[in-house]
This record gives structure tokens, sequence and C-alpha cells, in this order.
């Protein structure tokens, strides 16, 4: 046992200091598509047949200020079809993965964003500043997110640094961390460890799947997700979300990060 | 090239055409069912006679929705007629466990959802009703049914104990709680979606999936893949198996408390997912693989340095579990599958290699870049939780090698060709996972679109082999057993 002690004290520091500091652990990694509507024409469907999840649809009524396209990014799975496919480039390729919001609406593309500034809402987080623990529920996910979770508590991550615990009990949770689309058979057995969480609790929808049931369908068994299920204090959709997105949206629900993404994009 | 040779047979001939099949020393791969063009549903089952002869493809019409089951000689067939039960609605006569598996007890869809006539879209019916358990006589034994959801960061599954004192008289594991019905969402998409669809069904078998779903729609409309996009599909490949198995290392070592080797694990599996994520953009090496190649290239080059910075790290990582007898002494004699088992019940991948199947869809079925590829299978004759350990760690070092080949004879040109669907046509493709093997059997509609998907997982095999390997073993074994298997849920349950 000796040996291993030495070992690990051999290998170093792994962890990293983010979100202070710029090494995320990202380089590289793409998200969502940024929308160019000026770019966008008239008449064109590229990007809506090329969207399995039925994030992108042709505007009712389109105008040439906002294109013509609707965007809704909390069905988003940043597998880059749109922007292959689009032959104006009005979708771009983007890094901008850190896209937890508290509400729904701010993952829909809008041009105008007249409403308050999102991290504004939301529940007050009282007494919870610096401990939070997490009920994780797999409600039907392929697992990417789980692999993505599991990596927070890697040496790199470290979310015990921030205070951030995985707990076995909902009894002792803060937050019921949800991933997948919430199947027919994971439906009950979620409500029920929300149900067994003391109050005040938190809902985080994980992964695009949670966010509104990603590529999944519906089919006759796959669900989509947790709105109608369970009220939902975070959204943070990705397919999966990367341990850095994970870690950012659950500042932003603590409020010790702003929440940055509205009307469907970063705003700097 | 392996040939999928396809005869027919009638319903009557098919518990000898099994047996005979068995006796010869060949194995089934799979089996599943499909609604035809004419309305009719036919079965299909895919044999092989000896490891590297072409693959045997059965079809065999049911009798007024009834078959024969072959679950009594071939067992691994079980799950498959289940399947096909749940889903199609056919019989399997004299099946010796006729119960509910992908759907839940309690599940009541208007019609088995994968007939064509059933709505893709609409809820089935569910009020959730108590598991059909296997009878267990003894008076005084303790029950513990654990989960769905369990401590950590889990998948769900529901694992049912009956014990006595330390002792697992019997394990049950129910699945199925993440059955989200893919085989149905495939209908109807085109090909190019699919792959997105594919990548999604078992995440940390993305590059896999879609492999196996690329070649199989490939293999359908005779379609040849560019020599580049080839080699950058292995080294894909094989970068996957990388991180799964420095995943499992960890898990394992973990499960023996072995608190900074479980964290070394997933340091380097960390390492490995920030190489993909800056090769390919996602850490899970999507958005690439489509019917026809690849969606765009790679310039990979830098790889070759960034894992030789590595392997120093990994060697000494894999040295030290080896060498630390406090690991060892808890996978020894642990979750012994012996081999005759493995072959009945239909272990796979890591896990068959360990009790010595000589079998690796890689080299015994060369796709992508393979052929070109010498390539040492791992294997050994243990058959316990140290014997999978063992092979993992000859995997790891094996596709170490292989990347720095492959990365050596890297073709130039292009990486994409035209792969246009065949109207009505059929295909099978597969790939070596880091789990084991994995198939895709693919047919278009007359419009060139998915009508019908089926997706033989690898954790699909080694789930049902798993609970052999718990009966009658001690409790406080079973989280090393369970961790040295490397199961995922996501593609068993689908």
């Amino acid at each position: 046992m000796p040996f291993w002690t030495m070992f690990g004290l051999a290998q170093g520091k792994a962890t990293t200091r983010w979100p202070d500091g710029k090494d995320h652990g990202q380089t590289g990694v793409v998200g969502m598509p940024r929308y160019h509507p000026e770019r966008c024409v008239a008449h064109c469907q590229a990007c809506v047949d090329a969207c399995l999840p039925g994030a992108i649809s042709a505007r009712e009524a389109p105008d040439a200020q906002s294109g013509h396209i609707e965007i809704d990014y909390g069905r988003c799975v940043n597998c880059q079809m749109c922007v292959e496919h689009c032959p104006e480039g009005a979708m771009a390729a983007s890094e901008d993965w850190a896209f937890g919001v508290r509400r729904r609406e701010d993952l829909l593309w809008q041009r105008a964003i007249a409403s308050e500034a999102g991290q504004a809402l939301g529940k007050a987080v009282r007494g919870f500043k610096r401990s939070i623990h997490i009920r994780h529920v797999d409600a039907g996910s392929c697992n990417g997110c789980e692999s993505e979770l599991q990596a927070l508590n890697n040496p790199f991550y470290n979310l015990h640094r921030l205070g951030f615990f995985f707990t076995a009990s909902p009894r002792f949770a803060d937050l019921l961390l949800v991933t997948g689309t919430v199947t027919y058979a994971m439906r009950e057995p979620l409500k029920r460890a929300f149900e067994a969480m003391p109050e005040p609790r938190w809902v985080m929808a994980t992964g695009t799947c949670a966010v509104s049931g990603g590529t999944n369908g519906p089919t006759y068994a796959s669900g989509s997700g947790l709105d109608g299920v369970l009220p939902v204090d975070i959204y943070l959709p990705g397919c999966p979300p990367n341990p850095a997105a994970i870690i950012q949206a659950l500042l932003v629900m603590m409020k010790r990060m702003p929440q940055r993404v509205q009307g469907g994009r970063i705003r700097d | 090239m392996t040939a999928v040779n396809v005869s027919e047979l009638p319903a009557t001939e098919l518990p000898a055409a099994a047996r005979r099949l068995r006796d010869a020393g060949g194995r089934m791969h799979m089996a599943y069912a499909r609604g035809r063009s004419d309305g009719q549903v036919e079965v299909r089952y895919l044999a092989e006679l000896d490891g590297n002869g072409d693959f045997q493809l059965w079809r065999v019409d049911p009798v007024d929705g009834e078959l024969p089951s072959l679950a009594r000689d071939i067992p691994l067939l079980g799950w498959y007629e289940r399947e096909m039960r749940d889903l199609f609605g056919l019989e399997f006569l004299d099946h010796p466990e006729p119960v509910p598996l992908v759907l839940h007890e309690g599940a009541q869809p208007a019609t088995p959802p994968l007939l064509a006539q059933a709505d893709p879209a609409q809820p089935m019916a569910f009020r959730a009703q108590p598991w059909t358990l296997p009878e267990v006589p003894e008076e005084d034994l303790q029950y513990l049914p654990f989960g769905p959801i369990r401590a950590d960061v889990l998948e769900s599954a529901q694992f049912v104990f009956f014990y006595l004192g330390e002792t697992v008289l019997h394990y049950y594991p129910r699945l199925f709680f993440k059955h989200r019905g893919l085989e149905k969402r495939f209908e109807g998409l085109m090909p190019a979606l699919g792959a997105v669809l594919a990548e999604r069904v078992s995440g940390v078998g993305s590059v896999a999936h879609a492999l196996a779903y690329a070649q199989a729609v490939e293999n359908a409309c005779g379609c040849e893949v560019p020599p580049r996009a080839a080699w950058l599909r292995t080294l894909l490949a094989e970068l996957e198996r990388l991180y799964n198995h420095l995943h499992y290392h960890g898990l394992l070592a973990d499960a023996t408390t072995l608190k900074v080797g479980n964290a070394q694990g997933r340091w380097l599996e960390e390492q490995f997912k920030q190489i993909n994520g800056r090769l390919t953009g996602s850490r899970f090496l999507r958005s690439l693989i489509t019917p026809g190649g690849l969606r765009r290239d790679l310039e990979p080059e830098w790889v070759h340095d960034a894992i030789n910075d590595l392997r120093a790290d990994i060697g000494a990582y894999l040295d030290q579990l080896a060498d630390t007898a406090s690991h060892l002494d808890r996978l020894m004699g642990n979750g012994v599958l012996p081999l005759r088992l493995a072959l009945d019940q239909g272990a796979t991948g890591p896990v068959a290699r360990a009790s010595d199947v000589d079998a690796d869809l890689r080299r015994d079925h060369p796709y992508a870049a393979y052929h070109a590829q010498s390539l040492e299978v791992g294997r050994s004759q243990g058959g316990d939780a140290l014997a999978r350990f063992e092979v993992r760690t000859q995997e790891i070092y094996a596709s170490l090698d292989l990347i720095a080949r492959l990365l050596h004879s890297l073709p130039r040109g292009d990486v994409y060709a035209q792969c246009r669907p065949a109207p009505e046509a059929q295909g099978l493709g597969w790939a070596e996972t880091p789990r084991g093997a994995l198939f895709y059997a693919v047919h278009f509609d007359a419009e060139g679109r998915l009508a019908r998907v089926k997706i033989k997982s690898p954790s699909f095999s080694n789930w049902r082999v798993f609970p052999f390997t718990v009966h009658g073993t001690d409790m406080m074994d079973y989280a090393i057993n369970e961790a040295s298997f490397g199961l995922t849920i996501a593609g068993c349950d689908r």
C-alpha cells in the first residue's frame, strides 16, 4: 500500500483551477452551433431536414430580420449536421458548450432579448452556499452523461473542491440531477426519488435527453424529458454536456456564476 | 471479406438445424424479427460454423405467429426469443422462461410495438406489476431488491439478491428500465441520420455503434469506403477501446478499494477523452462516421506524440496494479466463468476471451482497416475477474501498438464516397467494441429509408451470462465481479 501512496504523490497535481483560469480541459470540443440569420435564405430546408432531434423548424411567418427558422437549443445534440448541410454558412460550429440556463425559454433562439437577465430569476438559494449534495438519477440515458458525471470526480475536475458531493440517499440530497429521456419504466422511480428529498430541493435536467427527449423520439417507451414530470430549476442541454459544462451549470444554479445564455446564445 | 449466406428454413426443421449447429461447434450470434413489406413477420437467426468462416443467416417464417423455442438447445437464444415475444407478439413454444424481458411486467402496448402498424410515437400504457421472479424454496432466505436507483452515479437497473448470510444463492438482474424503443426510432430515417442515432445508443460505444451501423448500410448498398476513411475509422475505434479499458481498470481498482489506483485510471481515461476532444471535437469521438466514410477529414498525426507521452504512465499504472497483492487477491477466483458456460450463454469480448474463447471480430471477420493489421488477440484460461483484468491489460497494449502503426501507414486521399441507399436492400454490419461483438442488421424500404434496424449489443450478451457467475458466491465479491465484467446498460436496453 505505501507504494500506491508514493505512486500517487509522484504523479503530481492533476487538478484544474477552472472556473478560475482558462484550463477547462475542453480544447477543441464543439458545442451548440451559432445561428447567423443574415445568411439564412428563404425556402431552404437544408438544416431542418438534417436535424434528427427536430431542434430546427421552419418559421411560420419568416422575416428577413430574424431569419427563416426557429431553433430550440433544448433539443440540440450538437451533432453538427446542420453546420455541414447549410449551403450558406448560416449555422456555424462553435465552442459554446456552457449552456446551463434557469428558464426553458432561454434556450430558444431570439433576435431581440426583452426579458430580464436569467440569473436574476429562479428560487433563492439560501443556506446552501458552499455545500450541495446531489442525487443522480439515470432515467434512460445512453450512458454518455453518466460517463461525464463520473468524470467530475476524476483528479482533473475534482468536483469536491467546489463543494458538490454525490450522495446515495435522496434524503440527504439538495439537488436531483436527472439524465435520460424519462422512459416509461423510470418515470415512477424518478418521481419517488424526488418525493423522498427534503425541501428545499432543486432539479437539474442534464443533457438534451432530460431537457427534451433529444434524438430519441418520442417512441412507445422513451418519454420526452422532464417537462411535465418534475419541476425543473436548471436546464443543461448538450449531448452529452462535458464535465466543465456541468460544473458551469451547477455554479449558475448556485448563483456563483452568471448565466450567460439568453435567447439561445451566449451573451458576452 | 466475410460473406453472409442466406438460407430459407421451414419452421419444422429449425430445431434439428440448431442442434446440428451446436453439435458441430458452431455459435449463434443473434436472432431478430422483422415485418416484411408483404405484412408478414419473419425471424432471422445469425449463426457461424467456425471462428473465421462466413456467417449463416437462416430465414424462418413463423406458423400462425409461433415457432419452436431453441433455448433448450442453445440457451443464449432465450433472451432473443423473449424479446421477439415482447416486441413482435410472437410465441416460442416450450420456452424455458416464458416471461417478459424487454417490456416490463405491466406494459400494455396497444399493438406489439415493433410491428409496422404500431403507432411509433404513441406511449404505451403501463402499470407497474411485480417481477416474475424465480421460485426460491428456502423459507429463511433473505431478499434484497437493489435499485433501479442505486448508489453513486450509475445506470438504472434493479438487482435482486436472494441470500443467506454472506452467500448469494440466486441473483436476478431486472434490466430494461432504460428501454427507449430505439430500434423503432430508426424506422423511416434516411441513412445519414441513422448514424447520428446509432452514436447515441450507447455513449461509451459511440464509434463502434456508428461503425457497425455504417458498415451494415454500406454492405446493403454495395458501397466502398475510401482507404483513408477505413484507416481513420480504425483509429477512432481503438481510441474508444483505450478510454473504455482504462475506465474499467479504474472502476475495478475502486471495487478493490485502491483509491490511488482508481484515481489514476480515471485520470488516464480523462487524458484520452481530452485527446478525443482535440482530435474530433467530441470527447466520445462522435459526428464523424457516416455511411460512405467520414463526414470530414482529420489531421491525427499529433496523436502519435500525445499518446507516446502517456505510454510510460500507462505502463507504470498497469505494472503497479499487476503487482498489488491486495488487488489480485480479490480478483483471483472471483466470478468464475467456465468456457462451456461462456459458449452456451453467449459471452463476448474480453469477458469471453478471459474464459479461453478465441474470438475477436477484428481478426475473424476484419472490417475497416483491420485486414491490413496483424492483431494479437489477448486471451486467458482463468475465467475469473483476474483473467478479465489481464485480458483488458493485454488489449490496452495491443491498441497502443495498433494506433502507432495506423498513424504510420495512414493513406492519403478522400474520406467519403457517395453511398446511395438501395431500395429494399438489406445488410449486416459488425464491430468488436471494447465490450465485445456488436451487430447491426439494416433493412431499407422501397423509398430507400430505413425500415428495420436490429441492434445486438455486446452487453445484451454479457448481461445474460453474468448472473451465472454470481449464483452461490459471496456478497462481498459481487461488486468486484460486476466491475470486472465491464457492462453497460444503455446498449443492452436500447
